[in-house]
């Protein structure tokens, strides 16, 4: 099934991707917001440029954008996949607490801010260029790896982790990162280190078809919280 | 019934921006800053739109035209005489507009080409920028029912109670041509009163429009007051607009030093700059410490042969610029640049506090 998107509300082309059976091809995007917006069991391809808040909520769904995406993709999703083949913007992943994103190219400030994981519901993130400022602000857990392919200096901005108190972030990057919170607990990964998102990155390499060696030339920097629990005596003991 | 008009409550504002710039000058149809901002309809909420036009009146380029709206004949009458006693009128005209369902409750919108009166001029010892400012002032804040909307030089602002693509509509934008649009789409979550409050707002040949709502309004405020403007709007796009306006004409700073001022980096940030930076940005933090604006903001900036944009520091408010030859464009949203020009040559989304600028002359970033 395929919908052009242009001057559709987004009530219509999300009851037009509800009322698909599997697979759906929106076209001629410009801007439509919340697509896919919570939805499961289906497989959503876009061409052009989704609108803000794309995939909110997903619930299970694959979303493909063949362009780039604008801010908050993937805002409090759930579960499911979103694979964009460009830039996506500011907020990318949003209180995230399930499924995974891939992003080609770069990302806009704050990505991943306030992602969360519980039990089995563990968000992953991977841009695959670099990411603007506050990268991983609050981050309560899940996993961020950043590749900076094609960057030369640190592939993120000012005030990685602020506040972060969860998680893990993976910096592939020639220089190691500065000015780091007090709370932030940052070493060059090691073999074992690197084992934990060995999957993910052969995933991430096979989608792009970018080659493994250009991933492996350059150190890994892991990003962990204090686990000395910094906001113990923040209000009460706990 | 009297109504408690814009300026005499507080407005909180989202919305959309757009620009559109040649950097060779060329000289397009406001029809496709129209387009843009369609595709970004649900950042308006229809309670404000409006577009600042440059290069639309080359054959009065040497004159200030003054757009102003007016409530009724006698504050048109009162405004008229006023202008008479200050500057010659070199033509005057209602500003056309056509019918429309979706814009009500219009004032009446005139347009007159003006230059200083030579002996009021010498009189008053202002330079003749100087002049003109203090006059649109006047007007402003003491000819009851009278506002200029704009008074640069081959430049005028459109702007309306509506939706952005309504009010382009309205004003027949597409019969104009520059090589700078601006525009703005607007929710505010009170109603305004009055066309006035929508932007762009300008001062001059600089016209702001912004999305966002700065947090430093009464301290940005009260200091631009000391400098003799008046903020009658209680707006912060107004006084965003006086900053530049004192920062740039007033002090002689580059855009890009104001833009330093208004965006200042973070103390920390400026640690651990190289030595030059260092003194350079300490400098303008702490001279002009009281135009730091904080608090959320996108905001383009038109001005004579140019365009600017600026994000706050903390990068609150989303903005992409993206170049196709000698064109610009620069939005809120990438879809509105998508949906004019699809095949760009670069696009990018610039950092917090980064200047972005353009000229016709010399098409330097």
């Amino acid at each position: 099934m395929m919908i052009r998107a242009k001057g559709l509300s987004t009530r219509e082309i999300n009851s037009a991707i509800s009322a698909a059976e599997n697979k759906i091809d929106i076209v001629d995007c410009f801007g439509e917001r919340f697509i896919g917006c919570g939805s499961s069991g289906r497989r959503i391809n876009i061409t052009g440029t989704p609108g803000n808040a794309l995939g909110a909520y997903l619930d299970g769904s694959e979303i493909i954008v063949k362009g780039n995406a604008q801010d908050a993709v993937g805002d409090t999703m759930n579960d499911g996949m979103i694979t964009i083949y460009g830039n996506a913007g500011d907020a990318l992943g949003y209180a995230m607490r399930g499924g995974r994103i891939f992003v080609r190219d770069d990302s806009g400030y704050r990505t991943g801010i306030h992602m969360k994981e519980y039990g089995d519901k563990k968000p992953v993130i991977v841009v695959g260029g670099r990411c603007g400022s506050f990268l991983g602000e609050y981050l309560a857990g899940g996993l961020i790896i950043v590749l900076g392919i094609g960057c030369n200096t640190f592939p993120a901005g000012f005030f990685t982790g602020t506040g972060m108190h969860g998680g893990s972030m993976f910096i592939r990057s020639a220089v190691p990162p500065a000015g780091l919170p007090e709370q932030v607990i940052v070493k060059q990964a090691n073999q074992s280190e690197m084992s934990l998102i060995k999957d993910i990155l052969k995933e991430f390499c096979s989608y792009f078809d970018i080659s493994a060696d250009t991933i492996y030339d350059r150190p890994f920097y892991m990003l962990t919280s204090n686990s000395k629990n910094p906001y113990k005596q923040l209000y009460t003991e706990n | 019934m009297y109504e408690l008009r814009e300026g005499e409550f507080r407005n909180i504002s989202g919305c959309a921006i757009s620009g559109i710039f040649s950097r060779s000058g060329n000289r397009f149809s406001g029809r496709r800053i129209i387009d843009s901002m369609k595709v970004m309809h649900e950042r308006s909420n229809g309670l404000g739109g409006g577009f600042a036009a440059y290069g639309i009146y080359p054959e009065y380029k040497e004159f200030y035209a003054l757009h102003v709206f007016y409530d009724d004949t006698q504050a048109r009458k009162d405004c008229e005489s006023f202008i008479d006693a200050h500057f010659d009128i070199i033509n005057l005209s209602r500003i056309p507009t056509r019918k429309t369902p979706a814009i009500t409750d219009e004032p009446l919108i005139w347009r007159y080409f003006v230059a200083p009166l030579p002996t009021r001029l010498a009189e008053s010892q202002l330079d003749e920028k100087e002049y003109t400012v203090r006059c649109v002032f006047a007007i402003n804040t003491s000819i009851k029912g009278a506002y200029v909307v704009s008074g640069g030089k081959n430049m005028g602002v459109f702007k309306a109670v509506g939706y952005p693509e309504d009010v382009g509509e309205f004003y027949k934008l597409e019969e104009y041509e520059g090589y700078c649009f601006t525009a703005h789409g607007r929710y505010p979550t009170n109603t305004p009163g009055w066309w006035g409050g929508a932007h762009p707002f300008s001062l001059l040949d600089h016209s702001v429009v912004h999305n966002g709502e700065i947090s430093s309004y009464d301290a940005n405020r009260r200091a631009i007051e000391m400098y003799g403007y008046k903020c009658t709007l209680q707006t912060d796009t107004e006084v965003i607009t006086y900053i530049i306006d004192f920062l740039h004409r007033r002090k002689g700073l580059s855009f890009k030093e104001v833009c330093s001022v208004m965006a200042a980096p973070f103390w920390s940030t400026i640690e651990a700059m190289p030595e030059d930076d260092r003194n350079e940005l300490i400098y303008l933090r702490s001279t002009f410490s009281s135009q730091l604006i904080t608090g959320p903001f996108s905001i383009i900036v038109g001005f004579e042969g140019g365009i600017m944009a600026l994000n706050d520091r903390l990068k609150l408010r989303s903005m992409v610029v993206g170049e196709k030859d000698e064109m610009v464009y620069i939005a809120s949203e990438e879809a509105a640049i998508r949906v004019i020009q699809n095949d760009l040559d670069r696009i990018r989304a610039p950092k917090g506090g980064e200047c972005v600028m353009f000229t016709v002359d010399k098409g330097d970033e």
